[in-house]
């Protein structure tokens, strides 16, 4: 399983042609007190770049953009209790949605955990 | 991810305490031409610690000037609709700035204190005031706009116990009174007043010693210090309309619930700006009121967001979100009179998305003032 990263500071970790999303926590840590996570429907087809969730915190609502395209599988259900999962594990329990990726070649664009973390730093 | 974060001016001004936040772990913001702290710990722990014990909040943003001169009750009454002439030394009042539309341009605390008036106005709307203030004030009354005192507010239950530690005076307070008081040999001026809902106090203090008042204040165990974040859900909960947002020149004083404001005396007189529209509107009701909404379920309502009675569009959000103390999204917007009732179901379009809402009595809190006798 290998992790790719976004410069909008979502995640996705690839096994085969399955990916998990979720945002970083470098932008958790930004975005502040998650109160409701809007997820995408299992079946909708997204468009890598598509806003396809809305995290709202008490200070905004934000959207996340999809790393890749493909087929939504799954979306966290755990996430409709506790949409403080998100902050919490941000890269674990806190994962938004599921997919199977319609273009691997999309990943090559993305960076991986050095790159984002330098990229991070930067900011 | 991204974030819609407003645009602020070019130069953002540094305020006496930027450095004590940002050495308390503050995320500093530009906030009304200013740095200043969004949250420190994270705005539902602020939130939460500010209902149950004591808040620190910097507010050194909003404008603090004076009135003073021979007729300044009067002066101000001819801008205002609040009986200014009739407020006692060391009483505080609530009032607004009225534009001869009976817009409003602002809205204020105004206290006497003894040979001056003090007036509290928001930090955006500052310098427009300045200038309105000049403009419309008579050449023998004098305004000076106080901008080497910073202004710290000290919000919550246990505020009392812990101000009065080192201001003892402070006890003697009741709601919206104020006092001129010394801290060693600093000169403060301190009212039982806030923006939370909550008991406490508002403190002048000169900028060079604000960061020593800071640092004795948070020294206590009840006191922490509190970001901006949990300022807009605190005043959100207790039903303290935001000047820019719920409040605007747009709007008049009975449409925005505000007419509370407006003094029998006044009602009664008359000659403020824009009397000729609005005491006919309080005679006769307005078009759309000032309303608050709580919100099924967890999605937020922010504002912009539109507000329907069935499939017609009664109204719009003016600000929303997570209410910490209330456990779900609460929202204040304008509608239309004839859905204004309490309990009135109405939903609101978010993203496409329509949230099931009532229509609720404010504040969604129930404030705690401190109020040492009955008011008529």
């Amino acid at each position: 399983m290998t992790v790719y990263f976004t410069k909008d500071h979502e995640w996705i970790a690839v096994d085969g042609t399955t990916g998990t999303v979720g945002i970083t926590d470098y932008a958790q840590e930004q975005l502040g007190d998650i109160t409701f996570v809007e997820l995408p429907g299992v079946g909708d087809s997204v468009n890598k770049g598509d806003a396809v969730s809305v995290v709202d915190s008490v200070k905004a609502a934000s959207d996340v953009y999809t790393p890749v395209s493909g087929a939504v599988t799954e979306a966290n259900a755990a996430l409709g209790d506790a949409p403080e999962l998100v902050n919490t594990a941000p890269e674990g329990d806190g994962w938004l949605y599921k997919l199977t990726l319609s273009d691997s070649g999309e990943l090559d664009g993305l960076m991986d955990e050095a790159g984002y973390k330098t990229y991070v730093e930067g900011l | 991810m991204s974030e819609t974060e407003e645009k602020f001016e070019d130069v953002i001004a540094e305020l006496p305490l930027g450095g004590w936040h940002r050495a308390h772990g503050a995320r500093m913001v530009p906030f009304a031409g200013y740095h200043m702290p969004i949250q420190y710990q994270g705005i539902i722990a602020e939130h939460n610690w500010t209902r149950e014990n004591a808040g620190l909040f910097d507010v050194s943003h909003m404008g603090q000037l004076t009135v003073s001169g021979e007729g300044a009750a009067e002066a101000l009454e001819a801008l205002m609709p609040g009986d200014i002439s009739a407020l006692k030394p060391d009483r505080v009042r609530y009032s607004l700035l009225l534009a001869e539309n009976g817009g409003i341009l602002d809205d204020l605390m105004v206290t006497n204190a003894g040979d001056h008036y003090a007036l509290i106005v928001n930090g955006a709307t500052k310098w427009d005031d300045i200038g309105h203030l000049r403009e419309f004030l008579p050449d023998e009354i004098t305004l000076n706009h106080l901008d080497e005192q910073a202004l710290l507010a000290l919000q919550g239950p246990k505020a009392a116990d812990a101000l009065s530690r080192i201001v003892p005076g402070a006890l003697d307070l009741g709601f919206m009174q104020g006092f001129a008081a010394k801290w060693g040999d600093v000169l403060l001026y301190i009212t039982r007043s806030g923006y939370t809902g909550e008991d406490g106090f508002e403190i002048s203090v000169p900028a060079e010693q604000a960061a020593m008042l800071a640092d004795a204040l948070v020294a206590m165990e009840e006191v922490q210090p509190i970001g901006l974040g949990a300022r807009d859900s605190l005043r959100l909960e207790a039903g303290l309309p935001l000047y820019g947002h719920d409040i605007t020149e747009d709007s008049d004083p009975v449409s925005a619930d505000l007419a509370f404001a407006i003094s029998k005396k006044r009602r009664a007189e008359g000659g403020f700006p824009g009397a000729h529209r609005i005491l006919p509107l309080l005679a006769n009701g307005t078009s759309s009121k000032r309303v608050g909404l709580t919100i099924d379920g967890r999605m937020a309502a922010r504002e912009g967001a539109a507000i329907f009675a069935g499939e017609a569009q009664v109204g719009q959000v003016t600000s929303g979100g997570f209410a910490p103390s209330v456990g779900g999204p609460i929202a204040m917007g304008y509608v239309d009179a004839g859905h204004a009732l309490s309990g009135t179901r109405l939903s609101i379009e978010v993203r496409g998305k329509m949230l099931e809402a009532s229509v609720t009595d404010m504040p969604f809190v129930p404030h705690r003032y401190h109020r040492k006798e009955t008011r008529k």
